[in-house]
């Protein structure tokens, strides 16, 4: 087998959950070459690379990292979002538990740059055995002097630390996961203060995900440049595409983010089985609006996704053939938006039951026309107006389903059963 | 200072004021339900969504802090949309059962929804059910399907009363507010979470079901419980007091005072009133023959009295009084005048200090369980508990012919031998108060006084507040305000107290006591004055309504 291309998957097939495969593959090096840099060239550096933010919000990490308060008289908190929970989202896991090592040189090169010297990884409940090797690789890096008091021989201390969730999809919202971090309940909080000003226990906390973690240890030993060049103007390098669905092979892609969604469905994922035909295309993690099948020559990447009105986000990509039912997938995606909503705010807690409740009337065939208005706005009525993104994440698939699929819902509140095309004869007649 | 336009009118705010507040100094209401100027700002009920130009979503008035140059629209079409969705998302699972929800009248899911509502509800599906008619407290009952999760309640049990019994538990639209397992909201100002409750989800076991509020009048008043004298509302309901075992007065509310209570008081004071309609008030002076109170005429009663007191006069013999401080400055300045100038005793003890020590906290309960300690004292009276003693002393060594008691039930201070011993030795006691006592029981005469809630008058806190207390329901039967009863007291001994209304008392006091000084019913208000010190009017600093806005 020829080696795998990319940056993170060659790890994750030599098993970089062990210190020795990682050191063989160069590994720590750029946390020694971070450790001599200063800080501020550190975000620097990221900041040329166009690194954003893999968790889904696609904020720029170097600009994030440059908003912690210099000199702050608190300790200054770095916390890694490995909450992982998005359907459609299976990236982080591989990263833990085959490129662990790239992870934790990527926490030292990030602490050091923002002033932190206490880190946490908040790691879903569910990722069990993944929380066991990550456990096990901070030890056997604080067993060969790469974590604690003198990391890698310089004068920079560095604690890390796993914290296991216990199983709320609003717990990968930053502030709520600080929330859960703290001890208490995941209600997401108010912001402002945004987490980089006033974030766990009050200080100053970053924020950031997994997989990009892990692509600092690479930007600062290869330089931004190379980073940056292997993407677009404004989102550098590749990233860790999860494939799932109706495709030949499903799994991690690890691509540059200008590659298509087409491409990466057909020529890395392997086609459609039966060679059937694509009805949708979910890009981004199940809370991304799905794309028609004539929509998917748009690289997978946060800009371009955006103006097609959908989005990147955790580079979840689900794809549905012609013979999926849209009705049973938007229940299914509202059932879990319902059930994951943490109550705190109105919307959300009352508008994605609500919508759950006529989604699953409609899929037992006492769905009404009407109903097809009314969960567009109650979705309307959920969008923009909540506390947290999650009350985003349950309206945009509703809104984006019904905009371009609207004739799937209209047909099953009308006839009862799956749009066949010849709905839109009988509409054109009447 | 901040510059901002709210619906096109433009002022100038204090920085670090929110929306709601800047909206509300340029008059314009922006609704809430989890806001409260008392509590912890959290932002959750989404009830308070404005536009505001530049911002590229619909914002929380309640968190947002005023800018310069802000251009705040509460009434745009996108702003009033949202707010109609956000009631009509807080209706999903409400029962919508106000025909026999004891918050309808005052329920903020009701007024709303006619301000701000009105829009044509679409929701077919089943309501989820929740816990209903939970007595989660003493004096407190939850219907969790009517809560909204406003979480004020909970804050105030954070926050307020620092108890944190309440919470809530499971996630999305199952989410519900309950006390936490093996907690019951069981503290001293427990059911002050039924007064900011916005809707029936939390409502008062006393008060329920006894009268719909829309018949309830409501009067300004103090507390009498202790000396803090928290500010309330006493809400009666007089046209139909046999719906609520004969009281007139249906509840007392807090009512607000930055210099005194906030928006709160305690359980004890809520649940104080109940004295006021009970079996034990006294309706017609009383003698006592042949060991049985017999009800006889004012007239009657007033003619006996003087005699017994004249009778004590003539022979030189000692009339001495003990009054108390659960009258109001005007009660105890009569008092002291019918002492001076009728009895010529200046000595006139107050206090009897409890035999057990009286609950009190750091907050608004305090150990003095009189509202007029205070006054009684800048009145000139002896508020020490020794000089009651002494009183009693006197007493037992045959010192006292007559003595006059007002309110108090020795036993609760003194030793039931004690207290026999002293009054064996007396040969007449009148004892005037509102309720019989077992101090009432041993007196030859009684004479009725009405209760806080029946009378005019002022209270001087313990911080030298002075604070106006206002009749709310008329003296039940034959009773009277104490400064009356003494001014038709001293009449039979031909002194003229000229007083024709308690404010007359009062003018009369401003005259005569410096601490008082510049003071008038008017010039109290709403929220007090302080007394002056050496003569100089203290005026009541400026009250600014102090927001918190924490992060959470």
């Amino acid at each position: 087998m020829a080696e795998t291309q990319g940056i993170l998957m060659p790890l994750i097939q030599s098993e970089c959950q062990i210190l020795k495969n990682y050191r063989d593959r160069g590994g720590y090096e750029a946390a020694k070459k971070a450790l001599s840099m200063t800080p501020d060239e550190v975000i620097q550096e990221v900041q040329s690379s166009n690194l954003r933010g893999l968790g889904g919000a696609g904020f720029p990490t170097g600009r994030k990292w440059a908003f912690v308060p210099k000199n702050s008289s608190k300790p200054v908190y770095l916390v890694v979002n490995c909450d992982e929970s998005e359907p459609g989202t299976f990236k982080d896991k591989y990263i833990i538990t085959r490129a662990t090592h790239a992870l934790i040189e990527g926490i030292i090169i990030a602490s050091y740059a923002i002033g932190a010297h206490t880190a946490y990884i908040y790691i879903r409940g569910e990722y069990v055995r993944q929380a066991e090797v990550l456990e096990q690789a901070i030890q056997e890096a604080y067993d060969n002097g790469i974590l604690g008091k003198k990391v890698l021989g310089k004068k920079f201390s560095l604690d890390v630390y796993v914290h296991r969730g216990a199983g709320a999809y609003i717990c990968g919202e930053e502030t709520a996961l600080l929330e859960s971090l703290e001890g208490k309940k995941g209600w997401p909080r108010m912001k402002p203060p945004f987490p980089a000003i006033e974030g766990l226990f009050r200080c100053p906390t970053i924020v950031n995900n997994v997989e990009t973690l892990a692509y600092v240890p690479f930007i600062i030993k290869n330089g931004a440049r190379w980073f940056a060049e292997m993407g677009t103007e404004r989102s550098g390098g590749m990233r860790l595409y999860c494939v799932s669905g109706h495709v030949n092979k499903p799994g991690v892609y690890e691509l540059p983010v200008t590659t298509t969604l087409r491409e990466i469905i057909y020529e890395h994922a392997g086609g459609v089985p039966g060679n059937k035909k694509i009805k949708a295309v979910v890009p981004g993690g199940s809370s991304s609006p799905p794309l028609r099948a004539d929509e998917l020559d748009v690289a997978a990447e946060f800009d371009a996704l955006m103006k097609l009105g959908t989005m990147a986000g955790s580079g979840g990509i689900i794809v549905m053939d012609e013979d999926t039912c849209l009705l049973e997938i938007l229940t299914v995606t509202t059932h879990f938006y319902h059930h994951e909503s943490c109550g705190q705010c109105t919307p959300c807690r009352e508008g994605t039951g609500w919508m759950d409740k006529i989604l699953n009337r409609m899929l037992s065939g006492e769905g009404r026309i009407e109903d097809v208005d009314h969960l567009e706005e109650i979705a309307s009525g959920i969008m923009g107006n909540t506390i947290c993104p999650l009350g985003d994440a349950a309206a945009m698939p509703v809104l984006g389903y019904l905009k371009r699929f609207r004739e799937e819902f209209e047909s099953h509140a009308l006839y009862k059963k799956c749009f066949d095309g010849e709905f839109a004869e009988l509409k054109a007649a009447s | 200072m901040p510059t901002i336009t709210i619906d096109g009118k433009q002022l100038t705010v204090d920085e670090g004021k929110t929306v709601i507040q800047a909206a509300e100094e340029a008059g314009i209401y922006i609704p809430r339900y989890c806001y409260h100027p008392g509590l912890r700002i959290v932002g959750q009920c989404r009830i308070c969504l404005v536009e505001i130009e530049k911002m590229p979503k619909l914002q929380v008035a309640c968190y947002t802090r005023v800018q310069d140059g802000m251009v705040v629209h509460v009434n745009s079409e996108k702003a009033k949309r949202a707010r109609q969705q956000v009631l009509e998302f807080l209706l999903v699972n409400h029962p919508i059962d106000c025909p026999v929800c004891d918050q309808a009248g005052e329920c903020y899911l009701q007024e709303y929804y006619m301000q701000f509502g009105l829009y044509d509800p679409k929701m077919v599906e089943d309501k989820n059910k929740k816990h209903k008619a939970v007595p989660v407290g003493p004096h407190v009952v939850l219907d969790s399907e009517r809560c909204i999760l406003c979480t004020r309640c909970v804050r105030f049990c954070d926050e307020i009363s620092k108890t944190s019994e309440l919470g809530v538990f499971h996630r999305g639209d199952h989410a519900e507010l309950l006390p936490y397992p093996g907690r019951t909201l069981d503290n001293p100002y427990s059911a002050n979470v039924v007064d900011i409750c916005p809707v029936g989800a939390l409502t008062e076991r006393d008060f329920r079901f006894k009268v719909r509020v829309w018949y309830l009048d409501e009067t300004k008043s103090v507390c009498p419980g202790c000396a803090t004298g928290c500010n309330i509302e006493i809400h009666t309901s007089k046209a139909r007091p046999y719906k609520n075992e004969g009281r007139r007065i249906a509840r007392l509310k807090p009512r607000y005072n930055p210099d005194v209570n906030d928006y709160w008081i305690c359980d004890y004071g809520r649940y104080g009133f109940l004295f006021v309609d009970d079996d034990s008030r006294i309706e017609q002076p009383l003698v006592k023959q042949n060991g049985e109170f017999q009800e006889l005429s004012w007239d009657d009663a007033l003619q006996m009295v003087s005699g017994v007191i004249n009778t004590a006069l003539e022979n030189g013999k000692a009339v001495r009084i003990l009054g108390s401080a659960q009258m109001t400055n005007e009660d105890l300045y009569a008092l002291k005048r019918f002492g001076n100038e009728v009895l010529e005793t200046h000595d006139i003890p107050v206090t009897v200090k409890p035999l057990e020590k009286p609950y009190s906290d750091d907050f608004l309960i305090r150990e003095d369980k009189n509202p007029n300690t205070r006054g009684a004292a800048l009145l000139g009276f002896d508020t020490e508990p020794a000089a009651t003693e002494k009183l009693l002393t006197a007493c037992r060594n045959g010192e006292v012919y007559t003595l006059i008691i007002f309110h108090h039930d020795l036993f609760k201070g003194f030793a039931e031998d004690e207290v026999k011993a002293a009054l064996d030795k007396v040969d007449s006691v009148i004892f005037v108060g509102s309720n019989l006592n077992p101090t009432a029981e041993l007196a030859s005469y009684v004479l009725p006084s009405c209760t806080w809630a029946e009378k005019d008058g002022t209270f001087t806190n313990y911080a030298g507040r002075v604070q106006k207390i206002n009749e709310a329901i008329e003296p039940l039967e034959g009773s009277l305000p104490e400064w009356k009863i003494l001014r038709r007291l001293a009449r039979q001994f031909d002194h003229t107290f000229a007083y024709f209304e308690a404010e007359d008392v009062f003018r009369d006091i401003v005259k005569k006591v410096p601490a008082f000084t510049g003071m008038s019913y008017r010039a109290l208000g709403d929220r007090g004055m302080l007394v002056s010190e050496n003569g100089r009017s203290v005026q009541q600093a400026e009250v600014k309504e102090e927001l918190t806005v924490v992060s959470k």
